[in-house]
């Protein structure tokens, strides 16, 4: 009798060959990581497929300097403790050099990052960059290859995306495009946290369940900070929230919750009403095609 | 259990997209604010009843034109198993991104529309999903509503889809009725079927089995992906996928091209030694000897070695923009391993061409027949001045 395999051992199984194309194809690549639970756990399925070597690739955060500092705290202590090159530029950078332009001080910086982090492909020539998102998340993702191609300006092209048949990825681009890696691609939210739970990953604390001020706006609970103050007329609450998905501050909010460990977020997440991006970001609600236009233009 | 990749073609005429609503929502794997969402856009467009395509046509492209352009891929589970759904397009001039879904789906679910039997497109549909490798097909003949929910409707389509696909050598064939808009044998059984003693749709794809469950019985095949050099303690290891097969610590096995015989001292997982791999893990090989090995070698069973090939006659599926230019040159991308080849077709081969060709490899190629091992029998063309994949391969 040979053994069987549930789901996590497949995708995860899956996720570290990716992860070993990418190396054994790649000339430069970079690793996206942010401090959340989807690059955390990339994190642990890059050492799971190329240990005991270092990465062959730096990690790399967009910092659009509105995050939660949690997070950035988190960030840091786990790229030391991997002692693993960590990469940060900011969308301040790019505002002082006059490639990103904001029409007000207070305006979310998520669409900006695309700029930064084009800026910064090109300062590093890199030709390979791997990020944690999945398809479950938006449906503009759920139509994208595993090794998705952008040109030089980083764009994605929804309407001729490269045929990619069983595992024969082809990462073969030209110079000055690159290739997005989504070795999570097939994973859903409740994946992720079944697999957080069994490996016992550590994530940063505003995941579970904390006292927040908060006020509800248009069926979203939005945080209370200096970056996103109440407007006039709004109550500020304070409540137990946590966050199911962590980005920039002025588009994350956070869902009422009293999930302390990661065994309750996944009953939470097994009957959940509303999906993942839908109960938290704002910027995916302004209209049906958001995230496909963002990603044209090099998000993430 | 392994989940199951499915694929599903057709068009929004079948019921293609309401049928797999009614999937996702019967399963409760479709949230309020995403059935909000197509509850406005529904509206917006003038649309009376709820456009459940609206919630896998993901692009502005696709949903301006009402048709599927690329594969969706959709997710969900039941308390026995987890599915991955490759929504994919039913119009011929989107085969390319068809066959892109059915490579890695081991069923396939076709749609009949019971008032119009079995469609040309189905019938490719059926080859195309057979010549990529899938061993299982699930009819479902929808719009049972419209004709009463007669069995003799039904049974006319079964026999015209039986007949057809007989020859194609299935593995598992099935056709059952239904309605995707009422809801009739998709997930809950309904009350008008009382003839049909059948699986729902949902029964049966729960039960079916998965590609790497079959392939751990097959010949071992571990093409090397990395080499692992020795540090920290750790010995050289190679590191890769089983594709297929399984092995236990101190099995012998050959490595090409080299074919010089070892034992597997031991397999590794993240630093952990394990018993046995089957086929999907992926694991570090540490051998007994110490042998060149480099990305691209393939570590195989010696008792059922692969074949060696400097030419090949091969299927090819044609998915460039471009015909394919006869006794041109083109990348071939077996397992972890590329080479030049050589690509003389029978006869004119343009986009979502089936065709035979044969290739004269630069450098050998260590294959099976894609019938007998799917990981190790399947290949993509590469065009090296556009670095396009040109065509899906399948060496006979």
């Amino acid at each position: 009798m040979l053994p069987e395999r549930n789901h996590l051992d497949w995708l995860e199984s899956e996720a570290i060959y990716i992860l070993r194309e990418v190396a054994g194809q790649c000339q430069n690549p970079v690793l996206f990581f942010s401090g959340g639970k989807d690059s955390l756990v990339l994190l642990r399925l890059a050492e799971k497929a190329l240990r005991p070597a270092r990465f062959p690739f730096p990690l790399l955060h967009i910092d659009t300097g509105h995050n939660f500092p949690e997070v950035i705290a988190f960030r840091d202590r786990r790229a030391a403790e991997l002692g693993e090159r960590l990469i940060v530029r900011s969308v301040e950078d790019s505002i002082r050099r006059g490639s990103v332009r904001l029409r007000s001080k207070d305006e979310s910086r998520n669409a900006a990052q695309s700029v930064t982090l084009m800026e910064t492909i090109t300062e590093f020539a890199f030709d390979a960059a791997i990020g944690g998102a999945r398809r479950d998340e938006e449906k503009a993702r759920a139509k994208e290859r595993v090794f998705s191609v952008r040109d030089e300006f980083g764009q994605w092209d929804p309407r001729n995306q490269r045929p990619e048949l069983w595992s024969l990825y082809n990462a073969r681009v030209h110079p000055g495009e690159h290739v997005r890696v989504f070795p999570i691609s097939n994973w859903t939210e409740l994946d992720v946290w079944q697999y957080i739970a069994r490996e016992r990953l550590e994530v940063p604390s505003i995941y579970y369940a904390h006292r927040r001020p908060v006020v509800r706006r248009r069926g979203l609970l939005v945080p209370v900070t200096p970056i996103t103050p109440p407007r006039p007329g709004e109550t500020v609450e304070e409540i137990s929230v946590r966050f199911r998905t962590v980005g920039d501050i002025s588009c994350t909010c956070p869902v009422e919750s009293y999930a302390s460990n990661t065994e309750e977020i996944i009953e939470e997440t097994m009957v959940a009403r509303l999906t993942e991006r839908g109960a938290t970001r704002m910027d995916d609600q302004t209209s049906e095609a958001s995230m496909e236009r963002r990603k044209k233009e090099g998000y993430f | 259990m392994q989940p199951l990749r499915f694929a599903t073609a057709g068009s929004v005429d079948d019921g293609k997209s309401t049928l797999i609503g009614r999937l996702l929502y019967d399963a409760r794997a479709i949230q309020e604010d995403q059935l909000a969402a197509v509850e406005r856009a529904s509206l917006r467009r003038g649309t009376a009843q709820l456009d459940l395509s609206l919630l896998t046509d993901g692009l502005e492209a696709e949903r301006e034109q009402g048709i599927t352009i690329d594969v969706a891929y959709r997710y969900f589970a039941t308390p026995r198993r987890k599915f991955i759904i490759a929504d994919s397009p039913g119009h011929v001039q989107y085969t390319r991104n068809m066959a892109t879904g059915a490579s890695n789906a081991d069923a396939v679910v076709l749609l009949a529309d019971v008032t119009k039997g079995l469609l040309e497109q189905t019938k490719r549909h059926l080859q195309i999903a057979r010549l990529l490798g899938i061993r299982h097909a699930v009819l479902f003949v929808n719009k049972m509503d419209l004709v009463g929910y007669a069995q003799r409707a039904f049974d006319k389509v079964r026999v015209q889809f039986e007949a057809f696909a007989a020859p194609l050598q299935f593995q598992t064939l099935d056709a059952l009725p239904g309605s995707a808009l009422l809801g009739d044998m998709v997930v809950e059984r309904g009350e008008s079927l009382s003839w049909y003693v059948g699986p729902t749709l949902l029964e049966r794809l729960e039960t079916l089995e998965a590609g790497a469950e079959r392939a751990a019985a097959g010949p071992l095949r571990f093409p090397v992906q990395l080499v692992s050099r020795p540090q920290a303690g750790v010995p050289r290891g190679y590191m890769g996928r089983i594709e297929s097969g399984h092995l236990l610590a101190g099995t012998e096995v050959v490595a090409f091209p080299s074919g010089r015989r070892t034992r597997v001292r031991q397999i590794l997982q993240h630093g952990t030694e394990r018993e046995i791999a089957v086929a999907g893990d992926s694991v570090t090989l540490v051998l007994a000897h110490d042998i060149d090995i480099a990305r691209g070698d393939l570590i195989a069973d010696p008792a059922h070695p692969p074949r060696e090939a400097r030419t090949l006659d091969v299927t090819l599926v044609w998915l460039g923009h471009e015909p394919l230019r006869p006794g041109g040159r083109y990348l071939v991308q077996q397992s972890s391993r590329r080479t030049l080849a050589r690509v003389e077709p029978d006869g004119v081969v343009r986009l979502n061409d089936i065709a035979r060709a044969r290739l004269s490899l630069h450098a050998p190629l260590f294959v099976d027949s894609y019938e007998d091992v799917r990981a190790s029998g399947c290949f993509i063309l590469i065009d090296e001045a556009t670095n396009h994949t040109v065509a899906a391969g399948l060496v006979q």
